[in-house]
């Protein structure tokens, strides 16, 4: 049913660190590899290798620039994916049932036998987190991998979400926001971790730590005394000179 | 927002079908027979068409059955109910004054409140949209039972009312548009919130995540045309309330209200058309468009 829980038993979700994301798409690539080969319908291409590529992905890479009131530009890549609101505004949309949170973990999925392809949660949702697939014709979005974090049969620190497990910055933690005392909770309330568009009202699970300010450092050069100027102001005949030669 | 034609058609002529309906429901006019039976016809060719249409911009739409089950929190799902329920009351009068001559006037009420709350049904699924500013207003729906109502009553034949009605649908189209132009600042997100890095500095959308498109982009920016906003405007309203007016104010014939009937139903379309071309969803902040 599309009625959300009012209350999980835990918040499975990502914090993103945009101080630390290199902007490689490493994670992009990771989740394509994954997702297109195991929950659901695959990731469709179209037009792959042609002049209008386009495709469907559940995590998306922007680069931003911020430029602050003094000092130098700064670059921010940004990761977006699913945030797995809490008042998820795509699940009450749904007409079918076919979108949904789970009670267990909070995580929000799509049962891809009963999605019409109507497209009204993702006109609902924010965050431009669901895509329908132009092959398949369902609404595709990210699983947060549920068919790895609960899988017994992958080595245990496989046990993460395709794009964690790949991030070669360490950029992406995965975690539970229930517990306060897990360590994504911990990180997130260390280094102020943020939603996106609060005003929104969804509640989202996944939280973005912000860059952290640059630091300033005062300028210390060793060899500056050496390289004081050492023309002088001319006197006597040389200043009369140089004097009657800028005059002419 | 992609302004998709098959949604165009179905929420234009379900809108008029709907509101004729409404009208007949309430007896305004109570024919019999044949003639009971044409108006009935064109209802029905037009709201039972609309939603016909509506199936066409699905991804499966054999699975379309689905779609009534949740109608505790979809708008959608309750619009599929509602829609069933008033073809259904209205067949059930319709036939009472087509094959015996008889008004059920109860059921006839009950069948035309119906068909409006369908109406307003369809323009809540937009009007609940906070993700998109100039859909998120009460006018939404008043304008859409507007729209509705005029047509119906230009379909139906009452000229009192639809004079009344097509006044009150170019008051309200007006003041849906001068809102709507600020809806998106008024929301309050920008890609300052949309990012959350606006409390370091100044924001600016530097690079896409793909050098192509995709289905955000297809489906959410959709920008051609909105150059000819102004111009559109002025013509919709032209079609929608200038010519209708003018033709029921003057000597009405079965010609000139067909083209009444036909030059507002062009301009519900234009009009239509500017409601998704011109409405911006907020996910095209990261991509730095509106």
């Amino acid at each position: 049913m599309t009625e959300l829980p009012t209350k999980t038993d835990r918040k499975l979700g990502l914090l993103i660190d945009l101080d630390t994301c290199v902007g490689c798409h490493a994670c992009v690539i990771s989740c394509k590899g994954w997702n297109t080969e195991n929950y659901g319908a695959p990731l469709s291409d179209q037009s792959a290798y042609g002049a209008n590529p386009s495709g469907t992905f559940l995590n998306r890479v922007h680069s931003y620039e911020i430029t602050p009131d003094v000092g130098a530009a700064q670059l921010i890549h940004f990761p977006k994916s699913c945030l797995h609101c809490e008042d998820a505004p795509c699940v009450t949309v749904c007409p079918t049932g076919a979108s949904y949170k789970r009670v267990e973990d909070g995580i929000v999925l799509v049962n891809e036998s009963d999605c019409i392809g109507c497209g009204l949660c993702a006109w609902a949702c924010p965050y431009g987190a669901r895509e329908l697939d132009a092959a398949e014709g369902v609404m595709k979005k990210c699983t947060l991998c549920v068919d790895r974090i609960y899988n017994e049969n992958l080595p245990e620190e496989d046990r993460v979400p395709a794009c964690v497990r790949t991030c070669p910055a360490g950029a992406r933690h995965f975690g539970d926001f229930a517990d306060p005392d897990s360590a994504v909770s911990k990180l997130s309330a260390e280094r102020g971790g943020m939603d996106l568009m609060p005003e929104q009202g969804t509640k989202p699970v996944n939280k973005y730590l912000p860059p952290r300010p640059k630091d300033t450092m005062e300028e210390i050069d060793v060899l500056a005394p050496l390289l004081a100027p050492v023309a002088e102001e001319p006197k006597g005949f040389m200043a009369w000179l140089d004097k009657t030669l800028e005059k002419i | 927002m992609h302004p998709a034609p098959s949604v165009i058609i179905f929420t234009t002529l379900s809108g008029l079908g709907f509101g004729l309906l409404f009208f007949l429901g309430f007896g305004m006019p109570a024919p019999k027979g044949l003639v009971a039976f044409i108006f009935f016809a064109i209802a029905y060719v037009l709201a039972v068409g609309g939603l016909l249409s509506s199936t066409f911009h699905l991804g499966h739409p054999e699975r379309a059955i689905k779609a009534f089950s949740q109608w505790k929190t979809s708008w959608l799902s309750r619009e599929a109910w509602l829609a069933v329920a008033a073809l259904i009351t209205m067949a059930i009068y319709g036939a009472g004054l087509v094959f015996y001559g008889v008004a059920v006037a109860p059921i006839g009420w009950i069948g035309g409140l119906l068909s409006l709350a369908t109406v307003y049904a369809t323009s809540m699924i937009y009007r609940q949209l906070k993700t998109v500013p100039r859909w998120n207003t009460p006018m939404t729906p008043l304008l859409f039972l507007l729209f509705s109502l005029a047509g119906g009553a230009l379909l139906s034949g009452q000229v009192q009312i639809a004079l009344l009605l097509l006044v009150s649908v170019g008051i309200a189209q007006i003041a849906y548009w001068i809102g709507g132009d600020q809806a998106l600042e008024k929301s309050g997100t920008n890609l300052s919130t949309a990012t959350g890095l606006g409390r370091n500095g100044a924001v600016r959308a530097f690079e896409p995540p793909h050098t192509g498109t995709n289905y955000l982009l297809r489906e959410f920016v959709y920008v051609v045309g909105r150059k000819h906003a102004a111009k559109l405007r002025i013509i919709s309203l032209i079609l929608t309330i200038g010519t209708p007016v003018l033709i029921l104010s003057l000597t009405v014939t079965h010609v000139t209200a067909l083209i009444a009937v036909l030059s507002h139903i062009a301009g519900v379309f234009v009009s239509r058309w500017l409601f998704f071309a011109q409405a911006e969803h907020i996910v095209g902040l990261y991509y730095g468009k509106r």
